[in-house]
């Protein structure tokens, strides 16, 4: 009952949230300098050519009208259509959204692995030079801007050992029989393995680049977390059982230590999520945040807004997500 | 699942096999052409919005789109679509001969009946094309055989060049009709050298060699276009060998690669130049002038642009067609302080104005215009620089706001002073900021000027009067670099289209 309160005060809060985006962005972008018109206009445009243009795509009504007319068409299903590509928002952000997710997913994994690995390497080897060479790492991996590691990366691994893709999400010769576009995923439900093969070696270096910062704070608080653990009681009484220090780490600080870590692997999932717009462009990665560079720079307002919504949605998803898996595996929100 | 050290272990190792695996080949023998490009392409529709006006994807559209007209190399136009083309006697009509025995890209026959409905079209302002009024002054298009006759509604002496220029693309009548603006672009076709095989928006698109091209069928048989946005990653790109031809890459990487490859580094129709709005301090023609006198432009493109420039003293390249060589401005630093003394300026008293730049839109812009405020401060300038991004640039010009001085790009891969001088400083056009009336008087007539060398002439004069009064300060013509893979010969296009179709096996 306690849970469904919490899922149902969450869903109205977002919707507000959303709404409150919404305004903002629509009025934000209005009002900012440059807009599309300008940016379209050729050589020898009369005012009268401008008047048209501006009245073809609805600029000439007040920011108002614009925006009721904007969301009474989003209550339908209808964001609009872009300016720039002449297609309907709401398709072309939904096909660009499972790159993407694929993506920020693939880096999250790699963080978790990677930072869970130096974790628990830390702890087991605690108080030592390895446990001062993870955290030298650490703070080196978190100095270090994202996209600045991309081009590192690229340099490494795309120049220097030309190992990994460095741009595109799939090889362009490739016939790709899917009928999704979350291409990793089907690829391996249809069990088509050179194509994994060939999307993984695209998405290694962008995901790399997004996955090196996480995984560093991982390391630095399920380390942190775990070592405070390792002196409770039920830690020592497990050493005096006889288990092994890995398994008293594995299996009895854990557990235990981990909830910490998952909060806050939710709240940077979605800085991830936000980190792949640079990444993305870096990369000539076909996402959201690449598709979200150009219509800011093409002054797209259509394209502009859905795209924030999107990622708005995204933002708010998550947490929620993130924040009924804390309460369904901590035992006192569990019962509360 | 229980994970411990040795699943670990086989996990790893199986995740660097299957990268390993996947990694990209690297063959020296090119079967597939594969370009990094700079841009990315919004829209298949070269007539309507804002990518048709795009001057940076224009060479993506002519790969696969054919205009009315062929613009080679080197600007000048040849017979494309279009084999002849002319005014009437008395001007009141235009005709064109249509180039038979060419089909479109699913086979169907092209016509004098397509390129009339493409033209009319784009004249029809609820279609939405920029251009609309330049398409306008045509009207009662009709087919006449493989003749295509409109009459002349405002005479405009430049709309052949526009047949060669932005929007002038022939669209299949009877395909568009069927499949709707929608399925144009999901399924676009044209007349030209490549069809388009595959495309992903914000990728790649593939290209397939139109084997029936009139032209003649281009020599690599597929092409992918890569758009890769980012400069530095486009240098990997064919560093590493994953593209064989890539374009405008930072001067010292070009430098630094051009040694082991195929390296082009070709002026375009792309100019940097700093307009001059008549508000505040500019109003004084002692200011303007010492501004033009103080600035070293060649020094400008030896140091900051690694001498890749030509250094302009008008709004026209020397391939464009009112290209005056006798039209020079001379770096004269003591003039500048002698104008500025003349106006109660000098160094301790120093005229101030405000001047605004982009910051990376363009090669070292706001690296240009640092410079260009230390030479001012020299004798007697205090600009203070304000970057803006090239949004605001267009709202601020086309609402007449710039600041007393700002830095943009104009590009004019037409050649015709009309669309170089015309619209950057004829005051009306919403491209220009400078108002005078004396200026208006001299532009005006030349716009319907039909007598061809008297058009040509009245522009040189007016370019002799801007450069003697300083109305703009003009600094330099770009070079375009194209780094190719040994295996690939470029033909380097002056309107700075990076074009498939004219690359050859070296």
């Amino acid at each position: 009952m306690a849970l469904l309160r919490t899922i149902l005060l969450r869903l109205v809060t977002t919707a507000v949230t959303l709404l409150g985006v919404a305004v903002i962005v629509f009025v934000v972008i209005r009002v900012v300098p440059g807009n599309p018109i300008a940016m379209m206009l050729p050589p020898g445009a009369t005012g009268e050519d401008i008047a048209r243009l501006t009245a073809l795509y609805g600029l000439d009504k007040s920011i108002l009208q614009q925006f009721l007319i904007w969301g009474a068409g989003v209550l339908q299903g209808d964001f609009g259509t872009s300016i720039t590509a002449r297609q309907p928002v709401l398709a072309m952000v939904l096909a660009r959204l499972p790159a993407t997710l694929e993506l920020s997913t693939f880096a999250l994994l790699m963080a978790v692995l990677a930072g869970g690995a130096a974790a628990l390497t830390g702890t087991r080897l605690r108080e030592t030079k390895v446990e001062g060479g993870i955290d030298i790492a650490g703070g080196m991996a978190l100095s270090v801007p994202d996209f600045l590691w991309g081009l590192v990366l690229i340099l490494l691994f795309g120049v220097l050992v030309p190992v990994f893709h460095i741009s595109g999400r799939v090889t362009p010769s490739l016939d790709l029989p899917f009928i999704t576009n979350f291409y990793l995923f089907e690829s391996l439900v249809r069990l088509r393995l050179d194509l994994t093969l060939d999307l993984v070696s695209h998405m290694f270096l962008p995901a790399l680049s997004l996955a090196i910062p996480l995984a560093a704070i991982i390391a630095q608080l399920l380390k942190q977390s775990l070592k405070e653990t390792m002196h409770l009681d039920y830690v020592t009484l497990a050493r005096t059982q006889g288990y092994s220090e890995a398994s008293v780490i594995w299996r009895e600080a854990l557990p235990n230590a981990v909830l910490p870590t998952l909060t806050l692997v939710g709240v940077q999932f979605t800085f991830l999520i936000g980190g792949t717009v640079i990444i993305e462009r870096v990369f000539s990665y076909e996402g959201l945040g690449n598709m979200a560079i150009d219509a800011v720079i093409n002054r797209d307002l259509p394209l502009i807004q859905g795209i924030v919504i999107l990622f708005a949605v995204l933002f708010t998803g998550v947490n929620l997500v993130v924040d009924l898996m804390y309460a369904t595996l901590n035992p006192r929100l569990r019962h509360g | 699942m229980n994970l411990n050290r040795r699943s670990l272990l086989k996990l790893s190792a199986a995740t660097l096999a299957m990268t390993a695996a996947g990694v990209p080949s690297f063959a020296q023998d090119i079967t597939e052409l594969v370009i990094a490009y700079n841009v990315t392409l919004p829209s298949w529709d070269p007539t309507v919005g804002p990518s048709a006006v795009n001057p940076t994807i224009q060479g993506l559209y002519q790969s696969v789109f054919d205009q009315y007209i062929l613009q080679q190399p080197d600007l000048k136009p040849a017979p494309g679509l279009l084999t002849e083309w002319g005014w009437s006697e008395d001007k009141k009509q235009v005709w064109m001969t249509v180039r038979e025995g060419v089909t479109w890209h699913d086979g169907s026959p092209f016509t004098a009946e397509d390129v009339a409905w493409s033209l009319a079209r784009v004249a029809n302002p609820e279609t939405g094309s920029p251009i609309q009024f330049v398409w306008g002054t045509l009207a009662n298009h009709r087919v006449e055989g493989n003749k295509v006759i409109a009459d002349v509604a405002s005479f405009d002496p430049t709309i052949f060049k526009w047949m060669y220029f932005l929007t002038g693309y022939v669209l299949p009548k009877t395909y568009y009709e069927k499949v709707g603006a929608e399925g144009f672009e999901a399924a676009p076709i044209g007349t030209g050298p490549y069809m388009v095989e595959k495309y992903e928006r914000d990728a790649f698109v593939r290209l397939k060699a139109n084997a029936n091209y009139w032209g003649g069928k281009p020599e690599f048989e597929t092409v992918t276009i890569k758009f890769v946005t980012d400069a530095a990653a486009r240098v990997a790109e064919i560093e590493s060998g994953s593209s064989h031809v890539t374009l405008e890459m930072p001067y010292e990487e070009y430098d630094r690669l051009k040694g082991g490859m195929n390296a082009y580094a070709t002026p375009v129709s792309d100019i940097g130049m700093i307009f001059l709005n008549d508000i505040e301090v500019m109003t004084d023609p002692n200011v303007r002038k010492a501004a033009v006198a103080a600035i070293d432009k060649q020094a400008i493109i030896d140091r900051l642009l690694s001498g890749y420039g030509v250094k302009i003293d008008t709004l026209q390249t020397p391939e464009y067609d009112a290209f005056d060589a006798s039209i020079t401005t001379a770096y004269d630093p003591d003039a500048a302080v002698a104008a500025l003394a003349a106006s109660g300026y000098s160094v301790d008293n120093p005229v101030k104005f405000k001047i605004q730049t982009t910051k990376g839109f363009k090669p070292k812009d706001y690296e240009m215009i640092q410079a260009i405020v230390g030479l001012w401060r020299k004798v007697g300038i205090e600009a203070e620089i304000e970057v803006y991004e090239i949004a605001k640039h267009y709202e601020l010009r086309a609402a007449d706001q710039l600041a007393p001085a700002a830095f943009y790009n104009w590009g004019n891969s037409v050649g015709d002073p009309t669309t170089s001088t015309g619209f950057a400083m004829f005051g009306p056009s919403p491209h220009s900021v400078w108002d005078g009336e004396d200026l208006i008087g001299m532009i005006g007539p030349l716009w319907g000027e039909a007598d061809e060398a008297k058009r040509i002439a009245g522009w040189k004069a007016v370019d002799k009067y801007i450069a003697d009064n300083a109305l703009v300060i003009p600094l330099l013509q770009y070079v375009q670099p194209v780094l190719a893979a040994k295996g690939v010969v470029v033909t380097p296009h002056a309107s700075g289209a990076l074009l498939p179709h004219l690359m050859k096996r070296a």
